[in-house]
This record gives structure tokens, sequence and C-alpha cells, in this order.
């Protein structure tokens, strides 16, 4: 399956947020997001996601998702929103229970993410148990338990600090080898779209619209940290950032 | 020098980071207790308070197990205990839904917050007389009372903590698809438990309050009945065994929530 925006507009009353993104999310690639600070970025998730409504514009789901998917659209949160109340199991088995999966079926669904998240001796542990990354990897292994068509990544690893987003980075990576997923990342940070994205959207500031899309063509499986080339890309992105995210910091908020 | 005189005063760096972190210190409460009573006792032993200002604690001791060897005490006490809990049970329950309601349905909001507002500061014991016409002069009064007294702070208490619930976690029930009666159950409803229960705790001391009262004006048995009998018979040692039975009474109810806290609140940090 994959996703088509069309003309996305967006609008806090008179504030124009997003302005006519156009755009195609291809099914098995990582498609990042970045922008300077208050570009919508976030919004253009929301919005593709179904939890915020478009001023102008539609989001067209392109084929159907595969029979065994729960919730084709699925986030991960840059704050984990993991329930504090439930374990990292009660977690995962709150987003398949309501789907009728309990019992046999549900231990089955539970065991294999945990297993793929390295989560397995944890399964127990409550949230505040947990560092963040763990609680970042019990989101992911939560995402995965409905097989979702398409992974909706909010900043996922902007709470963590960057050793831990390293290894995080290596993990995302060795899943989507595994198992190639179609994914939105948002990020503010070019050195994980460098890292993950096969495409990089690069935004403009508020109101946001798209600048350019940078292809990288390197498989996720050979990029690694400190990569020339990825670097070269990297700053690349940073020019065309540069001056929109100066002028976004020194922008007054009307809010 | 400069540079050596620098060294020579060198001095430590004071700490100025205490303070201002509560701890749990065990036994102080209780010794607390104790100071004041064995101060009471002692001031009344010696002549310094005189036997009208303050009954001695031993005599009030004595009075207490007079009433406990002739059987009263558990008639007193078994009486209020059944109207506490039968009052203190309908008033939270309803007022507990009541105030999931408000939390989660706009216009029950706008219709309801200010008609609790009304009944909120409204000294429920002028009702009494209304209440004995409409539900009896027994029990029913009573119950209706204490269940009228709790409901209130039990609403405020848990709208209130509805509305604080994360908004990020519905979020994110909403994005895995959960119906509206998985997010109620299994988000809002245990993320908004310890405000509901910090709410109990408030509107089960005024249950207390609210009982006494009941029993005053118009009952013949109670700790309420009994301590009105004997502040006009003027028994002080009665009055205060009481009053202690009360004292013991909110003390045991602070303690329940506390255990239930610690059985349910277990994942908070």
């Amino acid at each position: 399956m994959k996703l088509h925006l069309n003309k996305i507009d967006h609008r806090y009353g008179d504030m124009a947020v997003l302005q006519g993104i156009d755009l195609e999310i291809p099914s098995g690639r990582i498609v990042c997001l970045v922008g300077p600070s208050g570009c919508g970025k976030s919004t253009l998730l929301r919005i593709i996601g179904g939890l915020e409504r478009p001023t102008g514009g539609e989001v067209l789901q392109m084929g159907e998702p595969s029979s065994d998917c729960l919730n084709p659209l699925t986030y991960i949160f840059q704050d984990f929103a993991l329930l504090p109340w439930r374990s990292v199991e009660g977690n995962i088995s709150l987003v398949i229970e309501d789907h009728g999966i309990r019992g046999a079926q549900a231990r089955a669904i539970i065991d294999d993410v945990l297993a793929r998240t390295k989560l397995t001796d944890f399964a127990k542990a409550l949230p505040k148990q947990l560092s963040g990354g763990m609680k970042q990897r019990v989101a992911i292994a939560r995402a995965l338990a409905v097989n979702p068509a398409v992974m909706l990544m909010d900043e996922p690893l902007s709470a963590l600090d960057s050793q831990t987003r390293e290894l995080l980075m290596d993990d995302l990576i060795a899943l989507w080898t595994r198992t190639p997923f179609t994914a939105v990342y948002v990020t503010h940070n070019l050195a994980e779209a460098v890292r993950l994205g096969h495409s990089i959207v690069v935004l403009s500031r508020r109101p946001g619209r798209i600048r350019e899309i940078v292809h990288l063509d390197k498989p996720l499986a050979e990029r690694s940290f400190g990569d020339a080339d990825l670097e070269a890309q990297q700053k690349h992105l940073w020019t065309l950032m540069r001056d929109e995210a100066r002028a976004a910091d020194a922008e007054l908020l009307d809010a | 020098m400069p540079d050596q005189s620098a060294q020579k005063k060198s001095r430590r760096v004071d700490f100025r980071g205490g303070g201002f972190a509560p701890k749990s210190r065990r036994w102080t409460g209780a010794i607390v207790f104790a100071l004041i009573i064995i101060a009471a006792e002692v001031g009344t032993q010696t002549g310094f308070v005189s036997a009208l200002t303050l009954p001695k604690p031993s005599d009030v001791l004595e009075t207490f197990q007079d009433l406990y060897s002739s059987g009263l005490l558990w008639k007193h006490l078994g009486l209020s205990l059944s109207r506490l809990a039968i009052g203190a049970a309908l008033g939270a329950s309803i007022g507990v839904s009541v105030g999931i309601l408000i939390g989660l349905f706009s216009y029950i909001r706008a219709g309801l917050v200010p008609l609790v507002a009304a009944i909120f500061p409204i000294p429920k014991i002028a009702l009494l007389p209304l209440f004995v016409i409409w539900f009896g002069i027994d029990e029913g009064s009573k119950y209706a009372l204490i269940a009228f007294g709790t409901f209130t702070p039990t609403v405020v208490a848990t709208y209130g903590a509805v509305d604080n619930v994360d908004r990020t976690l519905i979020r994110m029930g909403q994005s895995f698809g959960l119906s509206w009666l998985s997010i109620v159950r299994k988000i809002v409803l245990p993320g908004a438990m310890p405000g509901i229960l910090s709410g109990l705790r408030i509107s089960l001391a005024i249950a207390i309050i609210l009982l006494v009262a009941a029993e005053m004006l118009g009952a013949e048995f109670g700790i309420g009945a009994y301590i009105l009998e004997a502040g006009s018979l003027y028994d002080l040692e009665r009055l205060f065994a009481g009053v202690v039975i009360l004292s013991l009474l909110g003390v045991l109810v602070s303690a329940i929530i506390t255990v239930i806290e610690r059985r349910l609140l277990g994942w908070r940090t």
C-alpha cells in the first residue's frame, strides 16, 4: 500500500501552516520529512494518519493493506505514549486486544515483536523501570504488533540521548532490512534523515512547502555513522535549510 | 604573587541544596500524639489544668473501656459504620460516574458544572430537615445526607482528574483504532485514578463529619448521638471518648485509601 498526499493545505485560524503539499509515499521505503522548527512537519504527519483534518486537500491510500494488517497507519510518538500502568507486554496487548486477538494468538504476536525488538527479558517490566531507549523500543514493538502498512514516526529519537539514538537507528535499520516497511519519518535531525531516509523531503519554514526532495540510493544496511557521502548529503541539506532555520528562529510567535 | 594568594585562600564550597524534599519519617506522627496526650495527662494530674477544662486522658480511656465492656461501643460504632459505608459508597460512586461524564461530554459539562458549583457550598446539614421529609426520619435521610455531601467533592475531583489525563495517551489510543469504550476504560479511567483517589480522601473525611451531624440531629444510637448526649450532660470524658473514636475512624479511612493507592498506583514514579 502506498500513500498519496494531494494538495494538502492547513491553517490554524489566519496562520497558514502547510501549503500545497503534494507527495507520494512509495511502498517499502522510508520518507524523511525535515524542516526548520514550526514548519508544520509534525502537523503534516498527524494529517497523514488522520489525527488532524487538513483545511484543504486529502490523503489517499492507494491499494489495499495486507490482510493481516490490524491498523494500516500506525504512529510512533516522540514521547513514547506508553500507558504507565501497564507492563511492557500489557502495552502491546492493548493495541491487539481491541481487535479481538486474545489468548495464544496474542501471546504469539507479543512474543514475536518482543523478540524482534530485543525486549523478551523485559516483558513484565513497567515503563517507569525502563530507560528512554527501552521505552521507545516498546513503542516500536507495539507498532509492529498491529502489522502496519505505513509507520508514521514523529521524531521518535528526539527524546533520547545521542548514544541511545545511534543504537536505535541501528535497530531500525536492522528491522527494515529484515522486512522492509513503509514509513514517514519526521525529524529535525539531519543525521537521522540521511541514515534512515530513502528520500528526504525538505520543507520550507512556515507556511511549510516542499522545497526539495533528495533521493539517497545507498542501501540502508550499508550506511553507517560518519560516512563521507552521507556527511556531504547532510551538508547539502543544511545549506538548504540554514537560512530558513535562522529566519524561523527569529520569528515571533503569535500564539 | 596573586596566584599564590589565591591558592592559599581556598575554601570549601558549602552545600546549599538541601530541603524541600519531604521524606518518610516513621513514628514521628505517633510521637507527636503521645507527647500531647502525656502533656494533657501530666497537666490534669498535677492540677495545672482544671478538670473542667480538659478531662484526664486516663479517665477517657476508662470511659472507653466501660463503653467497650458494656457492649454499647459496637452498637454505636456498628450503626455509624453502616451509615458511613452506605452513604459514602452511594455518594462516591454516583460522584465518580457523574464526574467522568462531565469529563467526557461537553454538553454534560456545560450543564452540570454550574449546578455542582451551586450545590457545593450549601452546608448539607442545613438540608437535613428536607431529607427527613424526602427520605424518612430513620436511616434513609442519613444515607442521603452523607451521600449528598460526598457527591460534590467527588464530582469536582473526578472531572478534574479526567481533564488531566495525558492527551497524548488518548491520541495514541485513537491512532491505534481503539474503540471509544476501550479508550475510556483502559486509558481515561486508570489515568484519572490518582486524582479520583485523592479526591476520595477529602470526600470521605467530609462523610465522617456529616455522619456525626446527621446522628446529632436525630438518632438514638451512633457516635454522633453518643457525643451529643455526653455534651449535653457536660460529661467531658464521654465526649472525648467519642471524639477519639471519630479521629480513629478518620485515620482508618485514610489508611485504607493509602493501601488502595499503593495497590492501584504502583506504576507512578
